[in-house]
């Protein structure tokens, strides 16, 4: 699938931070946005690329993609 | 001229790394060529894992601190003051008496505080059991409850001691029955991600045991406010649970002396997480829970962060180049498991912790451990 080019309003930076890090920043930044904004997290951890989706379809926001950046991950999020 | 090196916390981090300084750099201190100081607000130490254990009337205040005087070398001056505010550029810190306090080399080892105030409702309705004034709560409110729905929720991540809420969820569940009463109590586990834990191998192993002993569990739960009065949990996710007791993990912040100096984006100091040096500031170093490294908020860490730190410190001061890091090593136990058995658990950074057995020997090794703690605090152990 090509990958779109998400203009993230936020972009939350947990590279090197380990589970559950890279959620629970993700979760503070989305409290603190507007509905509709765009957020991209970069994690290293690989658990966290899992949680994140389960996350999401639970609280109800949309997972746009995930990227494989070759360090990291990109994910891309809208709240809803 | 003398090299002053001022360590500001008085908890483990601070009295290890003030004692291994004394240690390393005996000779420069005792000729007046160098100096360490120890600023801690408070005239005491606690010993903080002790504090689960109070909240079951297993231990008292007075048996778990210690005056900080006690735990340091004599060499080391100890000042009960509080920094509050650091300007890295002139290397000065402000004290709360209004006297300042210069330094060639700064550890900071300011530790973790709980912000009850982030979550409406939790001063209210929630008890905790990460200090002793919140344990002595607690314990009051465990002896009388009989019946209901206990929760267990942690909220804050990260936390101190990253494995308590599992020990305190064992040592509820033990409690309760030896009680005869566990029939009466519902107990609920909640955590922030789809797990009961942020390693794999530690949430199965602790997954399986709380499915064991009738401990429910829900995942994906983030709480957002609590109703006092009608003891409910509110989630982010906006799911709701009815609770008769909480016991929560609250969220967690840094002392307000680092967001004076700008040192990180959030509460903690960004910190090099190998040199365990202030990536913001020259000459400064963090140690324990101030410092924002990718392992837990232990005990273990802030000791052997401190091993680490007094000799990078001692070599700068005698000019070399220093060459120790921390590696990320961390150790725990994790008690409580039907009351007398313990698992022990050791990695490094990037490593998935494998988890022992429990055993009542293990559990016996962490409460002679308890006892010993002191030699560690003063850098003997």
């Amino acid at each position: 699938m090509a990958e779109k080019n998400y203009e993230p309003d936020l972009v939350v930076d947990s590279r090197d931070s380990t589970c559950p890090g890279p959620l629970m920043d993700l979760i503070g930044k989305v409290k603190g946005a507007e509905s509709g904004k765009v957020l991209e997290l970069k994690t290293t951890d690989k658990g966290s690329k899992d949680d994140v989706p389960d996350w999401l379809d639970k609280a109800g926001h949309e997972l746009l993609e995930v990227v494989d950046r070759g360090d990291y991950w990109s994910l891309y999020v809208r709240k809803s | 001229m003398s090299t002053k090196i001022c360590v500001v916390g008085g908890g483990s981090g601070g009295t290890i790394v003030a004692n291994r300084l004394a240690e390393k750099l005996r000779p420069e201190l005792e000729s007046g060529k160098a100096e360490v100081t120890v600023l801690n607000e408070t005239s005491h130490q606690l010993y903080k894992p002790a504090t689960l254990y109070m909240a079951f009337g297993k231990s008292e205040i007075s048996e778990v601190k210690r005056p900080v005087r006690d735990l340091l070398d004599p060499r080391v001056d100890f000042r009960q003051e509080k920094a509050v505010r650091l300007d890295p550029d002139s290397k000065e810190l402000q004290l709360k008496s209004g006297e300042t306090c210069s330094y060639d080399y700064l550890v900071l080892t300011t530790g973790s505080k709980l912000d009850m105030a982030e979550i409406p409702g939790l001063k209210e309705a929630g008890h905790h059991f990460y200090g002793p004034e919140g344990s002595e709560e607690l314990r009051e409110e465990l002896a009388k409850f009989n019946s209901g729905h206990l929760v267990v929720s942690v909220i804050g991540v990260p936390h101190m001691c990253p494995v308590a809420p599992l020990e305190f969820s064992f040592l509820a569940d033990d409690w309760f029955r030896r009680r005869g009463i566990r029939e009466d109590v519902e107990i609920t586990y909640t955590y922030p991600i789809n797990s009961v834990f942020g390693f794999d191998t530690i949430a199965n192993w602790a997954e399986a045991r709380m499915r064991e002993r009738d401990i429910n569990i829900e995942t994906l739960f983030n709480v957002e406010e609590i109703d006092p009065d009608g003891k409910v949990i509110k989630t982010v996710e906006g799911s709701e649970m009815d609770f008769d007791l909480l016991v929560a993990i609250p969220p967690h912040k840094g002392d307000e002396l680092i967001n004076s100096a700008d040192l990180g984006d959030g509460e903690w100091v960004e910190t090099d997480k190998n040199t365990l040096e202030a990536t913001r500031a020259e000459d400064v170093y963090a140690i324990g829970d101030a410092a924002d490294v990718p392992t837990s908020k232990a005990g273990s860490v802030a000791h052997y962060e401190s091993s680490v730190v007094a000799d990078r410190i001692a070599s700068l001061a005698r000019g070399r180049t220093p060459s120790a890091i921390y590696e990320g090593k961390t150790i725990c136990f994790i008690d409580g498991v039907d009351g007398n058995k313990a698992t022990f658990l050791q990695f490094k950074y990037g490593e998935e912790p494998e988890v022992p057995q429990e055993s009542k020997l293990l559990h016996w090794a962490k409460h002679s451990y308890n006892e010993a703690y002191w030699l560690t605090a003063k850098g003997l152990l």
